[in-house]
């Protein structure tokens, strides 16, 4: 009975004190006061307070678009003016980068990795413009009659604009119906957003892999933001926007650590109960871990390889697509390879990009030209890891000028050097290097590309977010690329290691030794004892 | 041989001390070869967990262990000597193979032989230190960050989580060889027994000294 009250107590002692310990260090509850009032203004949805259709100025026919800005600014006296200066219309925007200056750079004059650029193509990438008329360099940017007011406050869901009409929309007859339009006008829904940012390249989900129409109509599990079965929520929601400034950046086009739109915005530097986690968001962006995967619905392109383009069959340009109908070649634009379900790719980001510019020098001694740059490295103090989804590709560059190639792909006719119409890259080049003021040589071949996009949608439950493991382990983590850095369950030190090993195994050995010497001497003391 | 007497060698705090202390050092070093992807059992987030809170346990059990070292004045049990370290050196090499008697006779003001206190004293002034400092850099370790105090970044775990390594080779090698050890005392459980019971059956301290005794002995036979 003493023994067993001994046993007890004994076994009190050790196991207590842990018991102890383990609850004084139980993890503080995150704090999610603030999750919460935002998830109850979202579910209160957004009430306008003024009826369009109610207002007498839009009963009219209009003949014109530029008509429509116009009486929307009659009303909105301000609003013109802040849209000559956003990004949305300006598509540039004044930055500064460390060793270029103050550079104006946008959409507007910037390659990309995908169609290349706008320059010599506008009357038809100006679907995308919020303005109407962009046609070439003579477009007027001061005058707030261009904009399109509509292609974003269209809640009908019904605006169009024409294609290849330089922003236009068809009027008339055959034209969207403008009196239940304007009547309806009000704050940008997703699908107004969707309409350029989901077609981004081309088609659905091209661009991007993480902005695409299956957003408008998918779950949780796809988005846990907008999924139609969880907060159902909008773009505007988070990309807020103050007089016509939206937050949020794509570091396709943008170079600043200003203007950003952040997770933490929301759901606070501390949103995980466990510290350990939070301590992780020092250094790791939360997409990392909670986009484990992108393009989750439908594919995303991958790779695009100009330099195959302008092949002809029977004389003719053509296409091939794959089992699940994507596009794989294309005579007016190469191959391509698609992507579903991709891990993104990781890298050290800053808020801060810089970009491959049309008079930049091409280094043909590098392995690949990167279109944009995103800055930052481990010990950067700003810098984060984030998911990337990095674009490869083909593109066309001057060997004797050693810069990279701006062609012109698209024209109303054939014979004005259009590639996409007359499958001829020569003309197509002079005409797009003309057209940006750029000599050429008369020369060009393909380099490869890399762009870097970051992936900050397609948020997925918190029950799918990346796992400890699947960064903390020896090979062929998602963070193998990445080592700057020492990271604990990837990295050790070979000589550390097998130093260890070597002396753990020593200590076995001179245990065995010894245990069998002291043995073997027992026995023979014991033979000896008996004889 | 000398007369054999029970004595209460091995006090109620130390025995708990000692337990506990194996226990967290088994458990951080199981936890901690997983953290390092040595193997996989608990899972890695699970590890991290346990070898965390495994690794405040042991501090707390530190501060009471100190706390006791010194108010009971056992802190002397450690102090080096390099009296009978050849003889004791040379009793595990050699004399132990003969069944010869050990060099050191323990008593209660000297539980320990010279090469314990030294392997002890190693233990608790070296190893442990920098296990456990560099455990709370590994914790409170300040990743390069913005809108901080500079100064106390450390912008490279990779020193930290080295040494750290190190010292866990080092400890589990302590942990066998010890392991080996306990079993060399007058019979192969008694050292076991009398951490488990705090009791042991130990020469009678009717004379003082015992070491010198032993070690004189020890010359006349050799």
């Amino acid at each position: 009975m003493k023994n067993f009250t001994k046993a007890i107590t004994f076994f009190l002692a050790i196991i207590a004190p842990l018991i102890i310990v383990t609850v004084a260090l139980r993890a503080p509850k995150a704090d999610h006061s603030k999750l919460e009032s935002l998830r109850e203004k979202l579910s209160a949805g957004h009430k306008p307070g003024v009826d369009h259709s109610k207002m007498e100025i839009l009963q009219q026919e209009f003949k014109t678009p530029h008509e429509m800005t116009a009486a929307c600014l009659t009303c909105h006296t301000e609003r013109g003016e802040e849209l000559l200066h956003s990004a949305h219309f300006k598509w540039e925007r004044e930055e500064f980068i460390p060793g270029r200056g103050v550079t104006y750079l946008g959409k507007k004059n910037l390659l990309n990795n995908y169609c290349t650029g706008v320059q010599s193509n506008e009357g038809s990438c100006m679907k995308c413009h919020a303005g109407y008329g962009w046609n070439d360099k003579t477009f007027d940017f001061e005058n707030p009659y261009n904009i399109d007011c509509i292609v974003c406050h269209d809640n009908t869901g019904t605006y169009k604009k024409a294609s290849g009409a330089a922003g236009y929309p068809e009027m008339g007859p055959d034209g969207p119906d403008f009196k239940k339009i304007l009547g309806s006008m009000g704050k940008p829904k997703s699908e107004n957003c969707g309409n350029c940012h989901f077609g981004g390249g081309g088609g659905n989900n091209v661009k991007h892999g993480d902005l695409e129409i299956a957003l408008l109509t998918a779950g949780r599990d796809v988005d846990v933001h907008m999924g139609v079965d969880g907060a159902h929520m909008n773009c505007v929601d988070c990309h807020t926007a103050e007089n016509h400034e939206m937050k949020g950046r794509y570091y396709g086009v943008s170079s600043t650590n200003t203007q950003r739109l952040l997770c933490e915005d929301c759901h606070t530097e501390a949103p995980h109960q466990k510290s350990i986690l939070n301590e992780h968001s020092v250094k790791v962006a939360c997409q990392t871990c909670h986009i484990p995967i992108y393009a989750k619905v439908n594919p995303t392109k991958m790779y695009w390889d100009w330099s195959t383009a302008t092949r002809k069959k029977d004389g003719k340009g053509y296409e091939e697509t794959d089992s699940s109908g994507n596009v794989t070649y294309a005579s007016i634009k190469g191959d391509f390879l698609w992507g579903k379900m991709i891990k993104p790719e990781y890298a050290w980001f800053n808020g801060t990009a810089d970009h491959h510019l049309l008079t930049d020098k091409v280094d043909t001694t590098q392995a690949f030209l990167k279109i944009n740059t995103l800055n930052g490295e481990y010990r950067d103090r700003n810098s984060k890891i984030i998911p990337v989804k990095v674009h490869r590709g083909k593109q066309p560059y001057d060997t004797e000028n050693l810069t990279i190639i701006q062609a012109k792909l698209w024209d109303r006719e054939k014979g004005k050097g259009a590639l996409w119409l007359d499958l001829e890259w020569e003309k197509a080049i002079e005409e797009g290097m003309a057209y940006v003021d750029m000599p050429y040589s008369g020369k060009h071949d393909f380099i490869a590309t890399e762009m870097y996009m970051p992936v900050n949608h397609m948020v997925s439950p918190a029950s799918q977010a990346v796992t400890c493991k699947e960064c903390h382990t020896r090979t062929d983590g998602r963070l193998a690329s990445l080592t700057d850095f020492y990271m604990p369950g990837r990295d050790r030190n070979r000589f550390i290691d097998i130093s260890g090993q070597l002396l753990l195994v020593l200590s076995f050995v001179g245990i065995f030794a010894h245990s069998m010497l002291r043995y073997m001497s027992a026995k023979k003391r014991k033979t000896a004892q008996t004889h | 041989m000398n007369k054999q007497k029970k004595v209460y060698v091995y006090q109620g705090f130390e025995r708990f001390w000692h337990w506990n202390q194996a226990l967290l050092i088994f458990l951080l070093a199981f936890t901690g070869f997983e953290i390092h992807s040595s193997y996989e059992f608990f899972g890695f987030e699970t590890a991290v967990d346990i070898h965390n809170k495994a690794a405040w346990g042991f501090i707390i059990l530190i501060v009471f262990a100190i706390f006791w070292h010194f108010t009971t004045g056992e802190w002397k049990q450690y102090i080096p000597t390099t009296k009978n370290l050849r003889a004791q050196a040379e009793f595990y090499l050699f004399g132990i193979f003969k069944n010869a008697p050990h060099p050191t006779k323990k008593t209660l003001i000297s539980k320990l032989n010279p090469l314990q206190r030294l392997v002890y004293l190693g233990l608790k002034i070296l190893v442990i230190p920098v296990m456990v400092f560099s455990g709370l850099l590994f914790m409170f370790y300040r990743y390069p960050q913005g809108d901080q105090i500079a100064a106390i970044n450390i912008d490279n775990l990779e020193i930290i989580a080295l040494v750290h390594t190190a010292g866990a080779f080092v400890l589990l090698s302590f942990v066998a060889v010890h392991l080996y050890l306990i079993t060399t005392g007058h019979t192969i459980t008694s050292n076991l027994k009398a951490m488990i019971t705090g009791w042991e059956e130990l020469e009678d301290e009717d004379e003082d000294n015992g070491n010198t005794t032993n070690s004189e002995e020890k010359e006349v036979k050799s």
